[in-house]
């Protein structure tokens, strides 16, 4: 039976089908998450036995066991849920997170709702029940009750201040507009419509009013900038950033990886030096690559950029231009970070020319570098590409060394744009996945965050597949016309 | 004449280390050499591969290096345009004149050397780019621009391989995507494109089917009287139908070399004759 190698066939099959399984999963996971995150939700209505009528989204449903004290200490009706729900959840009680908003009157984003607290008939949707998403505060729940134009109530009923509301909605209001609003607790607000990002009756919405919230979100998310420390809003300066760093440092890589792989395979007397070069190459390859991002801010924003400054920039000195992290020092150092990717493949693909294609072209009375420059290289352009391309995913993931050497949480300067000289190679920038971990681990309103971490990281994910799909459709052309057919 | 040697003393002796004196028919001796060879030898490292070979090729004529493998016809006929000199441990002395010039001289470029002959390797090997720029490609890296020149010389060539009409509408294309018949003849179109006053050709129909290897050998005699051709080749049947003075080699040495008719059907040499018949080799 080995010797048929069955057992071998099914042990690399279940290699396969377990890495694909995982990629799967993970995928899966964060495309779920990703796509549903900007789907409007119902929005509900749960009243407590105090009496309080908290308005919200349910964004999580939870179990958990309560501390031995809480079940002895209820009395009445409430013990009777909360015994009924123990005894069908094996002694844990159900709660639901709702997104409250209205952090300025309550001075929280969330509120944790244990179900036996919800009376028979103390949830309800109700009908205009309206979700705020605002400039600042975060969102805001709540009924409206009159829309207020220079100064007049011009409308109280809701669905006539719905009407009016989106007409006047993004208008010009010279004499002011405002949206006079009472939360589920009874609490009167006035809302400037300027400051109103969009709003929408949740509870009202058809199919397509859904998908038209869906899209405007997404549309926001791809080209606003950031609000509310980055938990909402769009993330177009991290898009932008990825890609230009992405691309600036393929285009530096590449050449130097080119150049430095024909040395080695090409005029380099091949010995041990040639192969303690190699090895050592490799071995760059598995440093960790927080070390490279220590060495970019040490070499690259400090010695480098620092001296650029002390000649160019001294005017404004104290204050450092390229003498700190920017865009241009995060490409140099993801440009070393991928090198030896490029290195590699780049060796592979030459290597692979035959060497009768090489002879011919010595036999017409080429030199050496007539050859390499017209035969060799377009021949082993596919292989330098499929570098190019593993360097590019490689740098596009990357984000410990960026940390060090320029990402930043918010920076609404682009580093290209209109202004004079339009490339701004020392400007700090925004990085998707910098800004994943940033919403991940440092948002103080991590709730609301966390929903964004997985619509970015499908943002990045796409992003890496559009570039490594672009690139592969280039390669493809190449190869079909370097390499054409075999007879 | 016909008194012939003692049957496999030459052999014996070529085996055996000693180097013997090559049997040269007076008829090669009569024609016009292009191509002098002068007590060439060469190593490979520690490893002698060609010993002492002395012999002159015809102008205008074609001329077969035949003999068992590894018996330094490739490695002779690689010398003439110094490929051997990318190999590292290769080293020569003697000499080799083409046309009177040094081949080996210490002020000789190779590059100006390789472009007065033209060269057809065993496996085609078309370059990368369109079946144009493959026949062009001397003149180009010669710095050749003007594109009237460059067509005429492309048409030309490639009329020389016989290949124009199947190609001459589809210049443009990737010489990759022809067949290994066409990639061989269209590697002799690049190698004749320069006019050189040489053509050297090593086995250039082994990888080919029947009907290629044909259209090469028709090539071959056409190409007679305008070229010099040096052909090294494997196919007995080939040296004989395509070549007018056939050489034949053995352990680095020239044993026997004559006219092509003799050769194959009156040798002198016994060792010839067992193996062209085939009793060897």
């Amino acid at each position: 039976m080995l010797a048929r190698g069955e057992p071998v066939v099914w042990l690399t099959g279940s290699g396969l089908v377990i890495g694909l399984l995982m990629v799967t999963v993970l995928v899966g996971y964060v495309f779920y998450q990703g796509l549903i995150t900007f789907w409007p939700r119902p929005v509900v209505a749960l009243t407590t036995p105090d009496g309080r009528t908290h308005l919200g989204e349910v964004t999580r449903t939870d179990t958990f066991i309560p501390p031995p004290d809480l079940i002895p200490g209820l009395t009445g009706a409430l013990r009777e849920r909360a015994e009924a729900q123990t005894a069908r959840e094996e002694g844990a009680l159900g709660r639901r997170l709702l997104r409250t908003g209205n952090f300025e009157l309550t001075g929280e984003h969330f509120r944790w709702v244990e179900d036996y607290l919800i009376a028979e008939g103390g949830e309800s949707r109700p009908e205009w029940a309206l979700v705020f998403e605002r400039t600042t505060w975060g969102r805001f729940y709540g009924f409206p009750t009159a829309l207020v134009l220079g100064g007049e109530v011009v409308a109280e009923d809701p669905s006539r201040i719905w009407e009016m509301f989106q007409d006047h909605h993004g208008g010009d209001h010279p004499a002011g507009a405002v949206l006079r609003v009472r939360t589920a607790s009874g609490e009167e607000k006035e809302l400037d419509l300027t400051e109103i990002v969009r709003a929408y009756p949740a509870n009202r919405l058809g199919f397509l009013d859904k998908v038209r919230v869906y899209a405007s979100r997404w549309n926001e998310f791809l080209t606003a900038e950031p609000r509310e420390a980055n938990s909402e809003g769009g993330v177009f300066p991290a898009i932008f950033g990825t890609v230009v760093m992405t691309l600036a440092m393929t285009i530096l890589v590449v050449p130097f990886g080119v150049m430095a792989a024909l040395y080695l395979r090409e005029y380099a007397k091949q010995g041990w030096l040639t192969s303690v070069v190699r090895i050592s190459i490799n071995n760059l390859a598995g440093v960790p690559s927080i070390v490279f991002g220590v060495f970019g801010l040490g070499f690259f924003c400090y010695i480098v950029g620092g001296g650029i400054d002390q000649v160019f920039f001294s005017d404004k000195l104290p204050s450092p231009t390229f003498g700190t992290g920017g865009i241009m020092w995060a490409s140099l150092t993801l440009a070393l970070l991928t090198l030896p990717v490029v290195i590699v493949a780049t060796e592979e693909a030459l290597a692979a020319v035959p060497t009768s294609m090489r002879e011919g072209s010595f036999a017409c009375g080429a030199t050496r570098w007539q050859t390499i420059r017209r035969v060799v290289l377009p021949r082993a352009l596919p292989g330098v590409m499929t570098g190019a391309i593993l360097a590019m995913a490689r740098g596009a993931g990357e984000v410990a060394p960026l940390m060090l050497v320029g990402a930043v949480k918010l920076a609404p300067d682009l580093p290209l744009d209109l202004e004079w000289p339009f490339m701004h190679p020392e400007r700090s920038f925004m990085h998707l996945g910098f800004h994943i971990y940033d919403l991940g681990f440092q948002s103080q309103n991590s709730e609301a965050a966390k929903p964004m971490v997985f619509t970015t990281t499908l943002l990045l994910m796409g992003i890496v597949l559009f570039l490594n799909a672009a690139a592969i459709r280039l390669r493809s052309g190449l190869t079909r016309k370097y390499t054409g057919s075999k007879f | 004449m016909d008194a012939k040697p003692a049957p496999f003393d030459r052999l014996a002796a070529i085996v055996a280390g000693e180097t013997v004196p090559p049997e040269i028919h007076s008829e090669v001796k009569a024609e016009e050499a292009i191509l002098q060879v002068e007590g060439f030898n060469l190593w490979y490292g520690e490893k002698q591969a060609l010993f002492d070979i002395g012999m002159p090729i015809p102008r205008g004529k074609v001329t077969a290096l035949i003999g068992p493998s590894g018996c330094g016809k490739s490695t002779l006929l690689r010398s003439v345009n110094r490929m051997n000199d990318l190999i590292d441990t290769v080293r020569i002395s003697g000499n080799m004149r083409i046309a009177g010039d040094e081949i080996y001289g210490k002020a000789v470029d190779v590059i100006e050397l390789r472009r007065r002959m033209g060269m057809v390797f065993q496996k085609s090997n078309p370059f990368p780019m369109s079946i144009r720029e493959n026949v062009v490609y001397a003149l180009r890296i010669n710095g050749e621009r003007n594109r009237a020149v460059l067509d005429e010389v492309c048409e030309k060539a490639l009329r020389g391989a016989a290949l124009w009409d199947e190609v001459k509408d589809r210049l443009d294309e990737s010489a990759l995507g022809m067949s290994g018949g066409q990639q061989q003849r269209l590697c002799i179109a690049r190698a004749i494109a320069a006019e050189p006053e040489m053509l050297l050709m090593d086995e250039p129909c082994s990888a080919l089917d029947p009907i290629a290897t044909s259209r090469v050998e028709e090539l071959i005699l056409e190409l007679r009287g305008d070229y010099t051709v040096l052909i090294v080749t494997h196919n007995m049947q080939q040296a004989s139908r395509v070549s007018d003075y056939t050489a034949f080699m053995y352990l680095g040495q020239v044993v026997e070399y004559g006219p092509t008719a003799r050769l194959f059907t009156n040798p002198r040499l016994k060792e010839t004759e067992d193996y062209i018949t085939g009793r060897f080799g």
